[in-house]
């Protein structure tokens, strides 16, 4: 076999492997989904959805959890949407290149890579404990918003950068304060952006498990949450602890719970997606 | 008018602070009481002491112990990954058309977008069975299934990562080694890969840094017996699954057992914050090379 020959050769095997291995990632992707559903379908019906948790796996349900989550994410949104968005803004529009800028710009990049349980500490410590709110549904959801302010403000930012020059300088020609300009042009201009980013941000918080976990959400709660001081339990939470019980029963719970969480994640994901190319069609 | 401008412009500062505050609160609550947990357990126990038992009656703190399950996880998802990942960016970037790349990739990065919770109820109840049935001495808690797992995860890190690297790279330089009649396996490894190298690293550093901090799928599959090991068969514990099996206890506040949650996060902290900071250093001092 000559060089050249050889080369081809090895060019084309590691094309093969090239195939294989994205295969095998969706391949993978598909057992784990095909495994789940068939593991949990059973378990999908109104009774499911609607029922409290119990200590019979065949007569335990998500409601509580699902009201959690609902709950739960309400809260965070609140708080983390008008910080990671006016913290994007600030940084796109008005940070000058000072020391406190850069310092700022590495922090968020540093806060991005800080581990989920990390800031479940950071949630014991000052919210559960110092702050005294104790294992409730605000720590969680103050907790949960400090964890997906990074991934707002990077989103927001992007978004404010694809926003054309011209537009802004075309509303500062007619007067407009800076104010005025970010209300009026670059906002409505990057909204598709920034609420990609924001799904996104939701969707990674919805299906969180660690921070809560240390934050004191609970594995068994059988009433539903009447105020942000109670207790809660929140889907990934109700999986958790299903999954960790010797009885098969609960896996099977645990599956079934597990097909609503991918459904909502899924389904969020579908509609980041989907404003996401409406916005990059309407900036173009 | 000039002073509702100034009154916008510093509550949007304030708002950006919060990030600043949020790493302060964090280093402060870690600091605080790992602060307290090393006025009763010395730091040269901490650091030497090969046990980690501070919820028995006999009571060790050796953080080696929960170090060794961490990156045994760590490594074995690693070991999954970066082959994987580095293969799929590389196939994407030079040998799938256009349509496929746009296609698959946004369908691996399914893979980042499932909860890890599921992973963790993956690598329970169908990698360790399906493993179980190739090596049958394999237990049910083991840090091999749970280290596969957080692999296949971080999967589409380090491909998309990777393969936005390599697409940064300039196209004359493609092209200029397909003129020289170079196959797309020699540009891929002696043109494209060298000059995607800083991108291609930060992306193997952030996985790296993912795996260390990941939680369920580990508290999940890989046990809660901390052991100094370096054999993936047995059950392992790891410095976030030792957070998490605290937690769901109820150490009260004060108490050793509550302590040592946030010396182990403090270590697990720095860490990550190491190779975060690593990760950072490259990307800022390559960034301008093309540009």
């Amino acid at each position: 076999m000559n060089n050249h020959k050889k080369n081809k050769y090895i060019d084309q095997s590691f094309k093969v492997l090239g195939v294989l291995f994205t295969m095998l990632g969706i391949f993978i992707l598909g057992v784990l989904i095909y495994n789940i559903v068939v593991a949990g379908f059973s378990r999908i019906n109104w009774d499911f959805l609607t029922s409290l948790p119990s200590r019979k796996p065949e007569r335990a349900g998500i409601y509580t959890a699902i009201i959690g989550t609902l709950d739960l994410m309400l809260l965070t949104v609140l708080f983390a949407i008008p910080i990671g968005v006016g913290a994007g803004i600030y940084l796109e529009e008005y940070a000058k290149k000072s020391k406190f800028s850069s310092i700022l710009e590495i922090n968020i990049s540093n806060l991005a890579g800080v581990p989920s349980i990390i800031y479940g500490l950071l949630g014991l410590g000052i919210f559960v404990r110092f702050f005294g709110f104790g294992g409730s549904i605000l720590s969680g959801s103050l907790t949960l918003s400090l964890l997906i302010l990074p991934i707002i403000i990077v989103a927001t930012r992007e978004a404010i950068k694809a926003v054309p020059h011209s537009l802004k300088e075309a509303s500062y020609a007619l007067g407009a304060s800076k104010w005025q300009t970010i209300k009026n042009v670059v906002i409505p201009s990057s909204f598709g952006g920034v609420l990609t980013g924001i799904i996104l941000s939701l969707s990674r918080a919805i299906g969180e498990t660690a921070p809560l976990i240390v934050v004191g959400a609970m594995a068994y709660v059988p009433f539903v949450p009447h105020s942000i001081f109670d207790t809660y339990s929140v889907l990934p939470m109700q999986i958790f602890s299903w999954t960790t019980r010797p009885q098969q029963g609960f896996a099977i719970a645990a599956a079934g719970a597990i097909i609503i969480l991918l459904l909502i994640t899924f389904i969020m994901n579908g509609i980041a997606v989907y404003f996401r190319n409406k916005w990059q069609k309407k900036l173009k | 008018m000039k002073v509702k401008e100034k009154i916008i412009e510093f509550i949007l500062k304030f708002c950006a602070s919060i990030t600043i505050l949020t790493t302060v609160g964090i280093i402060a609550v870690l600091l605080f009481e790992s602060i307290a947990f090393f006025k009763s357990v010395s730091i040269f126990e901490f650091l030497t002491d090969t046990q980690w038992t501070p919820l028995y009656s006999e009571k060790h703190f050796g953080i080696l112990a929960l170090v060794s399950g961490t990156f045994l996880t760590a490594a074995i998802a690693i070991a999954v990954a970066l082959p994987i990942g580095l293969t799929i960016a590389i196939y994407l970037n030079m040998y799938a058309p256009t349509s496929f790349r746009k296609t698959l990739k946004p369908f691996l990065e399914i893979l980042a977008a499932i909860p890890t919770v599921v992973y963790g109820f993956f690598a329970l109840t169908i990698v360790t069975p399906f493993l179980q049935s190739i090596y049958p001495d394999l237990e049910t808690f083991n840090s091999l299934s749970a280290g596969i797992v957080m692999g296949i995860m971080i999967i589409p890190f380090i491909s998309s990562l990777s393969e936005d690297a390599l697409y940064a790279v300039p196209k004359s330089l493609k092209l200029a080694s397909f003129g020289m009649g170079a196959t797309r396996f020699q540009t891929a490894f002696k043109v494209m890969i060298p000059a995607a190298s800083s991108g291609i690293i930060v992306s193997i550093i952030l996985a790296i840094s993912r795996a260390i901090g990941e939680t369920m799928i580990v508290a999940i599959a890989a046990g809660q017996q901390p052991q100094l090991t370096l054999n993936p068969t047995v059950p392992v514990q790891t410095i976030t699954s030792y957070i998490v099996q605290v937690s769901m206890g109820d150490a009260p506040q004060g108490s050793i057992e509550y302590k040592t949650i946030f010396a182990a996060g403090l270590t697990l902290f720095i860490f990550t914050f190491i190779l975060n900071s690593f990760s950072f250093y490259i990307k800022k001092k390559y960034q301008e090379k093309y540009e």
